[in-house]
């Protein structure tokens, strides 16, 4: 169980192994299997998803800790997260395109994909259901979207040789992208007894 | 829990505060850090078709445009477009397109289901290759239109329907050559033609002669009567298939007329390929 007790070292681990979000909480399928057809995109999207989610859960912490807290409203946290991430994604969008034309033309057609993604809001909210300071929120988040990123490159380079491979017509496409998935997530509930976590 | 007015609005006005601010940050900031869009490529956005198909090899409309801007890559290669959208690209890029031969699908076989015989009663999953893996579907034939519309599923212009006949038609109308019902027949019934072609094989069968006739009233038998008779030599039979040169083909017809098992189909000028067939 994640708690503030965990070293930092163990927070980032079981964030990024132990409870993977897309093949251990099966959160954000849905860019999981729209963006994995080639390695190269899935490491766009992966290097995005790591910047936005680190940035998403950087101003939601706040937002929660400093302005639901001391207003009784936390039970408003999914709208006004979806606010601050929507509204923070687009701002660095436009810094990014304006300060770092490169960096933008590399991972900025997958940035409006993930305004409310899924998977950014949901660190954003296990960060404040684990009861997490600040610090340590912005440790499990980089664990969250590391492991994000190392199961859809892995996924897409998967894919990229099954692409080859002689599939049954009727498993071409999805179907047999969704059984890879399946034995990758049966793969990595191997690292669930890992240090005990 | 009671939950009184003064919640309510407690909770409204948090959330409209936020709100505000957070649109009042964005529109600051974007009176800094707004970047003209490149005009050129908001102007080939809106010539392209934006369906984003992929024919053209590249990730939607925006991947071709920004190849178009940056690398000044062909204006033809938009296969949905056509040559409508190579030419008006071409116009918009300031450069002379040669003319493209515009192309069409076209489905391979005629034979409905009152013409064709039927190995049994297919009742399972509604798609092409289901049924295909079922003892190759349920056409005597091993190679006809199965009529269960995975063709028209793909296509993105909707330029496919099935008759009641059970058989896939394309309107060469509607259809802008994305070659993505090509890719999804599990017969490979469906290539590309001219547009202008009007006679057609319309059959795919590769069976000898005495087992072609059995299976269907109306396959290619590969008599090579076609070949003999035609005067430009543009048909060959190919591995028990005729096959037309559609670049030797003068469209004269005599194959339709000599062709006894009428898998030669003449569509007269003009007539799309669904409204022969329907």
């Amino acid at each position: 169980m994640m708690s503030n007790d965990l070293n930092i070292f163990l927070i980032l681990l079981s964030a990024m192994l132990v409870n993977n979000i897309l093949l251990i909480r099966f959160i954000a399928l849905c860019s999981f299997f729209g963006i994995s057809n080639s390695i190269k995109t899935s490491i766009g999207m992966g290097m995005a998803v790591i910047f936005v989610m680190v940035m998403a859960t950087a101003v939601s912490w706040p937002v929660y800790h400093f302005v639901l807290v001391p207003l009784k409203l936390e039970y408003l946290r999914t709208a006004a997260f979806i606010l601050t991430i929507a509204t923070f994604v687009q701002l660095e969008e436009m810094f990014i395109r304006r300060m770092f034309p490169p960096l933008y033309r590399a991972m900025g057609i997958y940035l409006p994909l993930i305004v409310v993604n899924c998977a950014v809001l949901a660190a954003a909210f296990l960060c404040i259901d684990y009861r997490l300071d600040f610090a340590k929120s912005m440790v499990y988040t980089i664990g969250v979207s590391l492991g994000y990123f190392i199961a859809i490159v892995m996924f897409a380079a998967i894919r990229e040789v099954v692409d080859y491979a002689p599939v049954p017509s009727l498993f071409k496409g999805h179907p047999i992208a969704f059984i890879t998935a399946s034995l990758m997530s049966l793969a990595f509930l191997g690292f669930k007894g890992l240090f005990g976590l | 829990m009671n939950i009184s007015i003064g919640d309510i609005v407690i909770a409204f006005l948090a959330l409209a505060v936020l709100g505000t601010v957070f649109a009042a940050l964005l529109s600051v900031s974007y009176r800094f850090l707004a970047v003209k869009g490149d005009p050129k490529l908001e102007l080939f956005m809106s010539i392209l078709p934006g369906s984003n198909c992929g024919a053209c090899g590249h990730a939607g409309c925006l991947g071709y445009a920004e190849t178009l801007v940056k690398e000044g890559a062909e204006p033809t290669g938009c296969l949905a477009g056509g040559p409508i959208v190579a030419a008006r690209l071409a116009e918009a890029m300031g450069v002379s397109v040669k003319a493209q031969e515009e192309l069409v699908a076209f489905v391979a076989c005629r034979a409905g289901r009152k013409i064709a015989k039927m190995k049994y009663d297919y009742v399972g999953v509604d798609n092409c290759q289901a049924a295909s893996l079922l003892f190759g579907g349920d056409k005597c034939c091993d190679y006809g239109c199965i009529g269960l519309g995975s063709c028209v599923r793909v296509c993105p212009f909707d330029a496919i329907t099935v008759t009641e006949e059970g058989l896939s038609v394309v309107d060469s109308a509607k259809c802008r050559a994305c070659q993505k019902c090509v890719k999804a027949c599990p017969r490979k019934l469906i290539s590309m033609v001219p547009k202008n072609q009007t006679v057609l094989v319309a059959c795919k069968n590769l069976d000898k002669g005495k087992r072609a006739k059995e299976v269907c009233s109306m396959a290619c038998i590969a008599c090579r009567i076609c070949e003999k008779n035609c005067p430009e030599k543009a048909i060959t039979v190919v591995n028990n298939l005729a096959v037309i040169d559609y670049a030797k083909c003068t469209r004269c017809g005599i194959c339709v007329e000599k062709c006894p098992q009428e898998s030669i189909i003449l569509l007269p000028a003009g007539q799309t390929v669904a409204a022969q067939a329907a």
